[in-house]
């Protein structure tokens, strides 16, 4: 019997069908592997589950459309290199639910920008970018000093997160609501070091100049000032990176 | 065989008005979508003119977080792909469905107007939570949980309706077009169902966490995102084009077997191009060079199906110059086929390198949204609104304006964008005499100042454009006189 495409285009069902399967098979070829293949994300030390203080930061970071002007993804290029630092690795937004490599740099790529300001510089830029870069053309988020943070519900964050599949433990759920506290400094007689000890790397501080209160600046400058400083790459050879 | 392919022209115009019969056509709810397109198309671009003010003077993001611009940055992709884009492609959907099939829409206005009123309240549902803050942060698929599965459920309804009434077709043959927004609707729920699995914080909490992670979650997320292109912005307007210009040129598709392999060789090889968004990047290599590899193919359906479209004026062309609707559905064609020839060009790892996190990009989208999809959608309402209210389109003069006035402004657009674009790529990479970087990133920023107010020039002539059409079509919609004569087809073409 000879083939004729009006077998397909007289039963709706054939035409679904084989609709979905042709469209399917892109996908699948090309997402099921980044399950499968190991080594797809790196085997490099370092990476942990965002502390409660930087997890809640990140969430504002995502709530206010940062992505859209902001990169968090050095490219292999030398000059990318230079300018930012080393390129991004898979391994570093392992635990990033959603990732947040962004697709346009209105402004520069902040993959690494941990650390290379003073908590001061990312406060004051924040509330007025002009005041210190007269060209940016960043809005001003000075709202988000005046806005205490909302995190009654930590424990539920970390669960859902572990839910999706990072490596929370109980105890980190069960201190969520301490951690985030001491991170940002609000319990100055207790010993901020527990949190490091959970979270490896993480700087406790009060972000923002005013102790008595645990504001959403305070989370969003921890998560700026965590950003590409969990691997240590002084001690990594290139067998490390391949992917 | 020849009569399916011809279908969309030989089928008669249906009247409004004249069938009350329970066989009759469900137009109301097309009217209400024509109506919503408009509202939406003035809407995005009026936020879309706005941010990008916001870009060139930054004074106007107002200090305030709901007029910031990354809250409203969602809002105008939203509006312009889901609200109006949206809008359109279901409305013209329903329109063309009962008509190439004989049959009255599936479920009747009950199961229409469902669509209709769901589908709004999931585009308010979505905007207000931008605005608010409410965002899942990846681009294109930012509504929350719980408008993602309101969502899910009008799109079933939207498919039954869709597909009840092709079953109930009095035609042997699936109109071509049928096929095309088949595939949309298809292609897009099994995007939206995989790209959107979270896990909500709690059932009071509009915050969730997406499924996936990282390299993982970049992939399914520019499956998805290169894929609302392909099937939402492509798909589904390569199907209105199927309809509405053999339709308004009274000719039948130029060939057959094209539109076979158009729709084969599309639906299967765009589902591919999600990784040239993520080209030297953490993705493993392999899956770059396949996402580069099939956009470039890509080229060969996109331009088949160019070709398809434009040859179906072969021996009509004398109507672009009395028939406006036509003449922008004809211009959506050229910008389709010259969007399709740029994105396999950027989606090349050499070129990419240079474009990407670039305005090129932004160029680029805009050549597609404004020059195709608005284009396609203008053209359909302009043949649209006169047929559903059965009235002689009030100012073809007005239709012109809209025409040449929204053409320079993309044209307004996409140059400064390919100048700020590459401008701005190549001083990312300039090295001065002794090797260091020659510029700082904030000179980049500086330098792209004229071409952002060019740019949002060339926002305010589209949208001044579509203004125009918005009071055209509401004076025919408000004209007292109805063609009432039978066979008169009621486009302007046969006016004066």
């Amino acid at each position: 019997m000879k083939f004729s495409h009006a077998t397909i285009e007289k039963n709706l069902v054939l035409l679904g069908v084989l609709t979905l399967i042709t469209v399917s098979i892109g996908g699948l070829v090309q997402i099921v592997p980044l399950f499968a293949i190991e080594q797809t994300i790196e085997r490099v030390e370092g990476v942990r589950p965002y502390s409660p203080l930087e997890l809640m930061g990140r969430n504002i970071y995502v709530r206010e459309g940062c992505y859209t002007c902001h990169s968090q993804q050095i490219r292999t290029f030398r000059d990318e290199v230079e300018r930012y630092g080393h390129y991004s690795l898979a391994a570093e937004s392992m635990y990033d639910h959603p990732f947040q490599w962004g697709s346009k740099r209105t402004g520069p790529d902040l993959a690494r920008v941990g650390g290379k300001y003073s908590n001061d510089w990312q406060v004051q830029h924040l509330v007025d970018p002009r005041a210190l870069v007269p060209e940016s053309i960043m809005p001003s988020y000075a709202f988000l000093a005046e806005k205490r943070l909302r995190f009654e519900d930590i424990a539920d964050h970390l669960k859902a997160n572990r839910a999706a599949g990072v490596p929370y433990s109980d105890e980190m759920i069960e201190k969520a609501r301490t951690d985030l506290l001491l991170q940002a400094g609000a319990l100055p007689d207790a010993d901020p070091s527990e949190v490091a000890a959970r979270y490896p790397r993480a700087v406790a501080g009060d972000f923002d100049g005013r102790p008595e209160v645990v504001t959403e600046m305070d989370a969003l400058v921890s998560y700026l000032q965590m950003l590409g400083t969990l691997v240590d790459f002084s001690n990594l050879s290139p067998e490390h990176l391949k992917q | 065989m020849t009569a399916a392919v011809a279908g969309g022209a030989e089928i008669a115009v249906a009247r409004p008005g004249t069938a009350a019969r329970a066989d009759a056509y469900v137009d109301d709810v097309v009217r209400a979508f024509a109506v919503a397109t408009m509202f939406w198309g003035i809407a995005a671009f009026a936020v879309g003119v706005y941010i990008a003010l916001q870009l060139a003077f930054p004074a106007l993001n107002l200090g305030i977080e709901y007029t910031s611009f990354g809250r409203l940055r969602p809002l105008h992709t939203s509006a312009a792909i889901f609200a109006f884009g949206g809008s359109a492609l279901i409305g013209s959907s329903f329109y063309v469905v009962q008509r190439t099939c004989r049959a009255p829409l599936f479920g009747g206005g009950a199961l229409g107007w469902f669509v209709f009123v769901g589908y709004q309240v999931f585009i308010v549902l979505a905007a207000t939570g931008y605005v608010l803050g409410v965002t899942q942060g990846k681009e294109y698929a930012e509504p929350e949980w719980y408008v993602d599965l309101w969502l899910t459920l009008v799109w079933v309804a939207y498919l039954v309706c869709f597909g009840g009434t092709i079953l109930r077709r009095r035609e042997p043959h699936i109109f071509v077009a049928n096929w095309f927004y088949l595939a949309f609707i298809v292609t897009i729920a099994m995007l939206h169902i995989v790209n959107n699995l979270t896990i909500p914080v709690s059932l009071t909490s509009s915050k969730s966490y997406i499924l996936w992670s990282g390299v993982q979650d970049a992939m399914i997320q520019w499956w998805y995102g290169h894929n609302a292109v392909g099937f939402f912005l492509t798909a589904g307007f390569l199907g209105m084009m199927y309809y509405f210009i053999p339709k308004a040129a009274e000719r039948p598709i130029y060939s057959y077997r094209l539109s076979i392999i158009h729709f084969w060789a599309l639906i299967f090889l765009y589902i591919w191009a999600g990784p040239h968004h993520l080209h030297y990047t953490a993705l493993p290599d392999w899956t770059q060079t396949l996402g580069m590899v099939f956009s470039v193919m890509l080229w060969m359906p996109s331009w088949g199906g160019m070709i398809n479209g434009l040859m179906s004026l072969a021996g009509a062309w004398d109507k672009l110059r009395t028939d406006p609707g036509l003449r922008f559905s004809v211009t959506a064609v050229g910008f389709y086929g010259m969007s399709t020839f740029e994105g396999p060009v950027m989606s090349v790892k050499a070129v990419n390198a240079l474009s990407h996190y670039t305005d090129w990009t932004i160029g680029h989208v805009h050549s597609g949204a404004l020059g195709w999809v608005a284009f396609i959608s203008f053209g359909m309402l302009y043949y649209l609104v006169p047929a559903l209210w059965n009235r002689r389109l009030y100012s073809r003069r007005m239709a012109d304006w809209h025409f040449w006035i929204a053409t320079l402004g993309i044209v307004l657009y996409i140059t400064s964008m390919w100048v700020s674009g590459i401008m701005q790529g190549l001083m990312w990479r300039t090295y001065d005499a002794l090797g260091f970087l020659q510029y700082s990133f904030v000179e980049t920023v500086a330098a792209m100042h004229p071409y952002y107010v060019i740019r949002a020039m060339g926002g305010l002539l589209f949208l001044i454009g579509a203004l125009l059409m918005a009071y055209n079509l509401w004076r025919t919609i408000r004209s007292a006189e109805a063609l009432d004569a039978p066979g008169l087809r009621p486009v302007p073409a046969a006016a004066e």
